[in-house]
């Protein structure tokens, strides 16, 4: 019975880990040595839009360590994704050079518009592009550090912890919409030009960053998934469902906490500077707690505590989102609402939890 | 607020103008004939003719001398070309909407060349204003008296003085009274006597007004060659004083008026927190569609509005009851459908019910359309309360306070004194006893989801009167509930009150330093700060129970 | 059974006599747990109240007493979960436990079965004794730790003594309640504790199960204190050599079973009055 349960688990999990890598090197290939007419050609707006699925599957899988695994509902996870994309999105700033509008050597637009002088400290390095990919990582990994060092040593837990990470987002949103921010206030960071000095809306250079987000995306779930194996990851799995008692064998919760979230966190950041080239803006409202709350709907609805199941639930709810919103706006909002319902009422165990129970039934 | 007192005064004497037409509409008043003779006379005799109907009309008491003089100045006072009647005209872009000056009844609107106007001369108009200023003050209305005063301020000179020196004495209202005072002391301020100056002074600095702020400033500048504006030394140090003094109470003031918007920012914050209070502190469910209730709330007392557009005070008044019915049946039938399902899963019912909120926005926005309703404010809640020149307080922000510390009171009384009160706080502090002696626990889980969501919806009615209504009405609000829960500390009502009283004014004294979005933003730092410090808030429920 | 304890703890530390490092423990006076005056109070009510309790070095002591007479209380601060109100506990002649939190206080040298068995239903049997062997328990050491084989056999000796081998690489969650008690004794013995407070470690056992706990609990002595917290007097009096019984948060009195069971006190604490 188990080596079933086992054998099927691995099964959905070699099913996707082969559907990510034939997404990874399939297409971007096809796109590369395929002219435009071809009928193996993907057009621009596939390959975005695979390409953005991916990292959403990241950020779903990254959230799903910290909550499937920790036992941390997070709603604020977002913040981190926006933080990876605000230091990507500061790098494809400096790229744009002289050919803003206003055409300042120095200043990026909207800082001419604000009829600033010079470049805030914050924004100085950004030019290199290795000191941005530093910052994607840095930059939530610190704000995980110090909020994660704050609330998890003061033991709040459960739904308190959950509102204040909400809380920690909205505050977020709060300070990017502001001007005075620099980092662009309500329109954010956008118009970009080039990456790496490739021309960002080039077929090559999406297929490529298509590729890096599957290949990414591989990568952050074999180390996970090497992760949840070790003993930490079976410490934190014992944290989740015993906290108090694991604090009595003589770990330090907290620190294990910290850590299984500021990584977390990082994947976070990875994903939001993946995906900002390839949607070519970051603005505030991937701040909004909504948005952190749909990651939440995402691992939910693919299953929590199984890695693979987070990277099903964003594709399947982000692909339904592409073709609600496209045919029936309005019914989109009703649709994640009863998602929401469904899955927490119905389903705990999410699409991964229904197939293991329709295999299982299979096998017996 | 920030309208210059002198154009809101016009605002009111206009307003009240209209309400003493529409008083003689309704009560024709039989005319004397010296009256009518005088009108005659002002209507069809010549100039010197005119003057003395004035005067006459001046001795007369008539409810209708003010309209009809006060048209009279304006050049509003026609005689028709057909019938050579005496008419009052407004202008109203095409020609004019006439009224009968004699009996006041509406004529209807006519072209601009049917009429044609009552001329003055200068002499005549400054006549007119006094005979103007002494009716209004000696008006029944105070707010009339005192619109007088402050205008008559204006342009006093010794007859005006007279006039006010006579009326200071009679006057009753200590409003009036006061603005008198202050008028004739700023005129004994301009008094060869330097001793009058003096005492002028002295009492002038007990006084909150503009005026005399700007008067005393006036005298403590230096005109354009360097020169103080008043020469006399000693009348400048002593003017000098009286402005610290002044504006060490005009800091009082403003600091009153920071803690009242405060305390009414609070009142908000409690009015939506004390419903997720019941819902999360007593019964340890995590309402994300609370914000949504408030919203349906605020939605009621729109449709209401539109279903009574005369009766605007009323409708929200009836809104209150109909309000907390709706919110509270829908929150009935999210706890049946499905929180029961997840009691002990705070985390499933955090996202079962963030499904509903969504699903609550959109139905809203679907129904009645995205874009904001526009809630009007019944008369008796708009304006504000003028205590003096340097503090007036807003009647919505006031009535909210007083109706939030009602909402508690009246909250905090069904939880001890009613049956479901008791049954609500057993069932909270032990679950298992409760329905082992008998309480079905299932219908009081129920009903204080219904209170709470009910209370949520009384608070859309106030929230209705502050804010835009829209579907992101309980979006805005939902952390910011929260968090005011939280700081108090779970399950203890008190403490959502003083929470939510302490973080509005917080938020408000914050402002000025730090702009509204950046004190948003401390106060919420603080709040996770806080949560750090003391995981369980300011007031923390102790004991075993406490562990679970 | 003497050797029962030997296979597990070959190597013991000996207490040392000679000059301490800091921090280190000291048992030199004797008593290797030191509870001076310490009360607790919830809202009002008394958990403990002035308790003072001296247990020495390999001693086994029971602790019994009707309910909320504060035994569990008195674990929960012994353990760091429950900060007194006043009083002092020391851990040997130096170590403040007052200072120390829940981990710390783990690390060195303090374990708890809880009376309620609280086993990780998630992981294996395996892996809940894996969790509670004595290592280095930070976070990085314990992304990159390798069982090594000694560990591995180590983990097996106490899976034998447990009974639970044959369950190794079954989740916990399947356990019966008494398999589950088996379990949390296992991870007690697998982090090596100087002292083991046992909170009613018999509930949900057979009749057999309960003598082999017994067995184990005296082939422990010596090297380890031991704390047991029991309501079976059946089963106090065939381990213990010293009873110490608490009423409303105090000692009320100290001696063997027989001189216990004799005091008027005690009788009238357990038969009303």
């Amino acid at each position: 019975m188990k080596l079933l349960t086992l054998a099927s688990q691995d099964k959905t999990c070699t099913t996707v880990l082969m559907a990510l890598a034939a997404v990874t090197f399939i297409i971007p290939l096809c796109n590369l040595l395929t002219p435009a007419d071809s009928p193996l050609h993907f057009s621009a707006y596939t390959v975005s839009l695979i390409g953005k699925y991916l990292t959403f599957a990241l950020l779903g899988m990254s959230l799903d360590l910290v909550w499937g695994y920790c036992g941390i509902l997070a709603l604020g996870h977002g913040a981190f994704f926006a933080l990876g994309g605000y230091a990507m999105g500061m790098y494809l700033m400096r790229q744009i050079g002289t050919r803003g509008v206003y055409g300042d050597p120095l200043l990026p637009d909207f800082m001419v518009f604000l009829n600033w002088k010079e470049l805030p400290w914050y924004w100085l390095g950004f030019d290199h592009f290795g000191f941005a990919l530093l910052m994607v990582l840095l930059a939530p990994g610190i704000l995980a550090f110090v909020f994660g060092w704050l609330a998890f040593r003061s033991r709040v837990t459960g739904v308190y912890l959950s509102i204040i990470t909400q809380a920690l987002t909205y505050a977020l949103l709060l300070a990017f919409f502001r001007n005075e921010m620099g980092f662009g206030g309500n329109n954010g960071l956008t118009d970009f030009k080039d990456i790496l000095g490739f021309n960002i809306q080039s077929e090559a250079v999406r297929s490529v960053l298509l590729f890096l987000s599957g290949f990414s995306l591989i990568g952050a779930f074999l180390l996970c998934r090497w992760i949840v194996n070790t003993k930490l990851g079976r410490v934190v799995t014992a944290i989740r469902d015993q906290e108090s008692r694991v604090r009595f064998l003589g770990y330090r919760v907290e620190m294990f906490k910290l850590w299984i979230f500021v990584f977390a966190a990082m994947l976070a950041g990875v994903a939001g500077a993946l995906y900002v080239p390839q949607v070519g803006i970051i603005n505030p409202s991937e701040f909004t707690p909504l948005n952190s709350l749909e990651i939440v709907v995402w691992v939910a609805m693919g299953g929590r505590g199984t890695l693979y199941g987070a990277i099903i639930g964003a594709v399947v709810v982000n692909y339904g989102k592409t073709v609600l919103t496209g045919l029936m706006p309005e019914i989109w909002l009703f649709t994640l609402g009863a998602v929401f319902i469904v899955i927490t009422l119905l389903l705990p165990d999410g699409i991964v939890g229904l197939l293991r129970r329709k295999l299982q039934e299979q096998h017996a | 607020m920030n309208i210059p007192p002198l154009t809101r005064f016009h605002h009111v004497l206009a307003v009240l103008m209209l309400v003493f037409s529409l008083a003689a509409h309704s009560d024709p008043i039989t005319a004397s004939q010296p009256w009518l003779d005088a009108l005659n006379s002002l209507k069809q005799g010549s100039m010197p003719e005119r003057e003395q109907a004035i005067m006459q009309l001046a001795e007369i008491k008539d409810a209708h001398n003010l309209a009809i003089l006060q048209a009279l100045l304006d050049g509003r006072l026609f005689t028709t070309k057909t019938d050579t009647k005496l008419v009052i005209g407004i202008d109203n872009h095409q020609g004019f909407d006439i009224s009968d000056a004699v009996s006041g009844a509406a004529l209807g609107a006519v072209d601009h060349d049917a009429l044609s106007k009552i001329n003055l001369t200068n002499k005549m108009r400054g006549t007119l204003r006094k005979i103007i200023g002494e009716l209004e003050l000696s008006a029944d209305d105070p707010a009339v008296r005192l619109a007088a005063v402050k205008a008559m301020a204006k342009e006093a000179d010794d007859r005006v003085l007279d006039l006010l020196r006579g009326r200071a004495d009679k006057e009753a209202d200590p409003a009036v009274k006061e603005a008198i005072k202050v008028t004739l002391l700023l005129q004994d301020m301009d008094s060869p006597d330097k001793a009058t100056r003096i005492m002028a002074i002295e009492a002038l600095k007990a006084k909150n007004s503009q005026e005399v702020v700007n008067r005393l400033n006036a005298m403590v500048e230096k005109d354009e060659s360097g020169e103080f504006v008043e020469p006399d030394e000693d009348i400048r140090n002593l003017a000098k004083a009286a402005l610290i003094n002044i504006n060490n109470r005009l800091q009082l003031y403003s600091s009153v008026e920071t803690v009242f918007f405060g305390l009414s920012l609070g009142a908000v914050l409690v009015l939506s927190a004390i419903g997720l209070a019941i819902t999360f502190g007593v019964m340890g469910v995590i309402n994300m569609a609370h914000g949504e209730l408030m919203m349906l709330g605020a939605y009621t007392t729109y449709v209401m509005q539109q279903l009574m557009p005369n009766h605007l005070g009323i409708s929200v008044l009836l809104a209150i009851p109909a309000a907390f019915v709706i919110s509270a049946l829908v929150g009935i039938a999210i706890e049946r459908g499905i929180i029961r399902f997840l009691y002990g899963r705070p985390l499933e019912t955090l996202l079962a019910t963030f499904g509903v909120s969504l699903i609550l926005q959109q139905s809203v926005r679907s129904i009645f359309s995205p874009l904001n309703r526009s809630v009007a404010t019944p008369e008796w809640m708009s304006g504000s309360w003028q205590i003096n020149d340097f503090l007036s307080l807003t009647w919505n922000r006031f009535y909210i306070l007083v109706f939030c510390l009602l909402v508690f009171v009246l909250l905090l009384q069904i939880l001890k004194r009613t049956r479901l009160g008791l049954e609500v706080r057993a069932v909270a502090q032990n679950r298992k006893m409760a329905k082992a002696m008998g309480i079905p626990t299932a219908r009081v889980d129920a009903m204080t989801f219904g209170l709470g969501s009910g209370i949520a919806g009384v608070a859309g009615v106030a929230l209705s009167q502050i804010t835009n209504v829209g579907p992101n009405l309980g979006q805005a609000y939902i952390v910011d509930s929260f968090m005011v829960v939280v700081f108090g500390g779970v399950g203890n009502l008190l403490g959502t009150l003083v929470a939510g009283f302490s973080l509005g004014i917080a938020n408000k004294f914050l402002e000025p330093f730090a702009g509204a979005v950046l004190a948003k933003i401390l106060v919420l730092v603080f709040i996770i700060l806080f949560i750090q410090k003391r995981p369980r808030g300011l007031f923390p429920q102790k004991g075993r129970a406490a562990d679970s | 059974m003497k050797t029962f304890a030997e296979n597990l703890f070959g190597e013991d530390d000996k207490l040392k006599s000679s000059v301490l490092a800091d921090g280190e423990l000291d048992t030199r006076h004797g008593p290797i747990l030191y509870m001076e005056d310490v009360s607790v109070s919830f809202d009002g009510f008394k958990a403990l109240n002035k308790l003072s309790l001296y247990i020495d070095a390999g001693e086994l002591r029971c602790v019994i007493g009707p309910n909320g007479a504060g035994k569990t209380t008195m674990m929960d601060v012994i353990t760091g979960k429950t900060r007194p109100d006043v009083g002092s506990v020391f851990f040997g002649q130096t170590i403040d436990l007052l200072k120390m939190d829940e981990p710390a206080i783990a690390q060195v040298g303090i374990g708890r079965k809880f009376q309620k068995p609280s086993v990780f239903d998630a992981l294996t049997v395996f892996e809940n004794l894996e969790l509670a062997l004595k290592a280095d328990k930070r976070t990085w050491q314990t992304l990159f730790f390798r069982l090594s084989g000694e560990q591995r056999d180590r983990i097996g000796a106490v899976l034998e003594t447990v009974g639970l081998s044959a369950f190794a690489k079954e989740r916990a969650g399947i356990l019966s309640h008494g398999q589950k008690q088996w379990l949390e004794i296992g991870m007690l013995l697998m982090q090596e504790p100087k002292v083991m407070l046992v909170d009613e470690p018999i509930a949900g056992m057979t009749h057999q199960e309960i003598e082999r706990t017994a067995e184990l609990l005296l082939s422990l002595q010596g090297e380890r204190s031991l704390v047991v917290v029991e309501h079976d007097m059946e089963f106090v009096r065939s381990i213990a050599k010293k009873v110490t019984v608490l009423h409303e948060g105090t000692v009320l009195t100290e001696g063997t079973m027989d001189e216990v069971q004799n005091d008027p006190r005690v009788i009238q604490v357990y038969l009303g009055g």
